[in-house]
């Protein structure tokens, strides 16, 4: 053993131990600190090379696990609900930040005393309200509290990454074709970062709605410069009047329920999201019936982000 | 001052130890330093990219890739049953593409260095390699999987499991012919997390970059739930079509 190893535990020993211990513990916090986390802080772009929206044709539940009770509910959502009014600024719901075709704008607030951080912000969108996400280990609000679109988010880092779960949201959607969420769902999230890509995972559970978890992960890339912010929403007529009824189809009677299917043969219960469709198992099933489109002549590309309506 | 010594004090002789412990012993084995369990069998969830992952698309498309202009002619020309009689029809299982290929996976150790990755689907091996090469040998011949550089990223707490591959056959992103090239890199993480009911997901974030196909990189998270074993897994070979 060397001869700082040797004045070191000279020092040590002269210790009380209760200074020992104070000390100890100052070391090992900030070694844990340093190694377990990420800076979150900065502006992070959307990378769109994966088709996570699922939101181009009316009915597009491809790689949901639905109750009979959300499809029924789903094939009776009309999208022009949206042009009503009291409805155009509802905006959408927390699983929209990963479902959203936005990027991050993540900022922090500290406690001025202590300089730890008490929460992150991820910053509103025109339709989709900010996220804070509680860093402090405050209690969750109580069950009968109000509920917002944005929910209640509490956070940790855990293995180098931002774990956090979203309570208290009202009850809104999962997609934006009217595929619903309760206000018992729980949306847990992981954000993860490897160099400069930020990967966010989504893990929805709902009760009701949901056979199994909706599972999403889409990553983005850091932003040298910061991401613009989008003015909120502003109503306007949209041809609907306060106290028309609310635009809605017969669940049976949905006009858009084949187009996808038509539009890309695909099985009719895959764009209806049952379950059995999102494992290996079904690619089997449909192998032998399977009729791929024919050649794609339009809007074929990588700017083509959204599915062609013929 | 004192609490400097103090930190000091611990710091040193730490370090010292660490030091000395490090000359003497030979590194411990990758298998040991695992921050997370990868090990065991898993299953393809798809909830993303599903028409272009369960389904063949349509020739010629190739939304949300970043295919370069050399890339174009490869892409209206697929021709599945060329590459089935020319005995590429693996091109869509390479390391560019297999995790998103609806698959099991059986994760294991092949020795204390190496974990390796089976699929049934295509009924491919990756070896992902933490022990570096030697700076004198000359990468082997090219394949579908490459050669797979693997090292942990440990955090208090877990982890994540990087892995660089390259030395790639020349294959494809999609089923559809959508194309990569033998100098594409492929950067992975794996990550792991819970999920209701002990169940586990594994996601692997996947960088694609290739300087002849590609005008950026392409990104996708494939994801997979943890099964309890075996007794689902069912070996296909390769299909230059489905």
């Amino acid at each position: 053993m060397g001869r700082n190893a040797m004045f070191g535990f000279v020092v040590i020993a002269r210790l009380t131990p209760r200074a020992l211990l104070v000390a100890l513990l100052l070391v090992l916090l900030t070694a844990g600190r340093a190694s377990a986390q990420f800076d979150f802080v900065g502006s992070f772009a959307p990378i769109g090379t994966e088709d996570v929206q699922n939101d181009s044709v009316p009915v597009d539940y491809l790689g949901l696990a639905l109750t009979e009770e959300a499809r029924t509910r789903a094939l009776s959502y009309d999208e022009s609900q949206k042009s009503m009014i009291e409805r155009q600024c509802a905006g959408w719901g927390a699983a929209y930040l990963v479902l959203g075709p936005f990027g991050l704008r993540v900022s922090s607030q500290t406690d001025p005393v202590t300089n730890r951080v008490v929460s992150y912000t991820i910053g509103a969108w025109e339709d989709w309200n900010e996220m804070v996400i509680w860093m402090d280990d405050r209690p969750r609000p109580s069950e009968h509290a109000l509920r917002t679109q944005a929910g209640f988010t509490l956070g940790r880092w855990e293995g180098g990454a931002l774990v956090a779960r979203t309570t208290h949201f009202k009850a809104g959607f999962i997609r934006k074709t009217g595929v619903p969420l309760t206000d018992n769902a729980v949306i847990d999230w992981r954000f993860y970062r490897h160099g400069d890509v930020v990967t966010v995972l989504m893990i929805a559970t709902d009760p009701v709605y949901l056979v199994e978890p909706e599972i999403v992960s889409k990553s983005f890339r850091m932003s040298p410069r910061p991401l613009d912010y989008r003015a909120g929403c502003v109503t306007g007529y949209e041809g609907h009047e306060p106290g028309d009824t609310v635009p809605h189809f017969a669940p049976d009677k949905n006009p858009f329920a084949d187009e996808f299917v038509k539009l890309y043969h695909l099985p009719r219960e895959a764009v209806l999201g049952y379950p059995e469709t999102l494992y290996p198992e079904y690619r089997k099933k449909i192998k032998d019936t399977y009729v791929p489109p024919p050649p794609c002549t339009e809007s074929c590309g990588a700017a083509g982000n959204f599915v062609l309506r013929r | 001052m004192k609490t400097a010594l103090f930190l000091l004090a611990l710091a040193v002789p730490a370090a010292v130890l660490a030091q000395q412990q490090g000359a003497a012993q030979p590194p411990r084995p990758a298998r040991d330093r695992a921050p997370i369990d990868l090990t065991g069998y898993w299953v393809s969830y798809v909830t993303e990219n599903w028409r272009y992952r369960m389904v063949t698309p349509a020739k010629g498309e190739y939304r949300r890739i970043p295919a370069s202009r050399a890339a174009l002619p490869i892409i209206n020309a697929w021709d599945p049953a060329a590459d089935e009689r020319a005995g590429e029809q693996c091109k869509s299982y390479g390391a560019g593409n297999i995790m998103s290929v609806p698959t099991r996976l059986h994760i294991t150790w092949q020795d204390a260095d190496t974990l390796k990755i089976e699929t049934d689907a295509g009924t491919q091996t990756r070896l992902f390699r933490f022990a570096a090469r030697p700076a004198t040998s000359s990468p082997g011949a090219r394949s579908w999987q490459g050669d797979s550089a693997a090292t942990w990223e440990p955090a208090a707490g877990g982890g994540s499991l990087r892995v660089v591959t390259s030395n790639l056959r020349p294959g494809y992103l999609r089923k559809n012919g959508v194309p990569y090239s033998e100098q594409a890199t492929v950067t992975e993480h794996f990550d792991v997390a819970p999920l209701a009911g002990d169940g586990q997901l594994l996601l692997v974030t996947t960088v694609v970059e290739d300087p002849i196909y590609l005008t950026g990189p392409y990104v996708v998270s494939p994801h997979f739930k943890k099964e309890r074993d075996g007794s689902k897994w069912d070996a296909t070979p390769c299909s230059a079509s489905w």
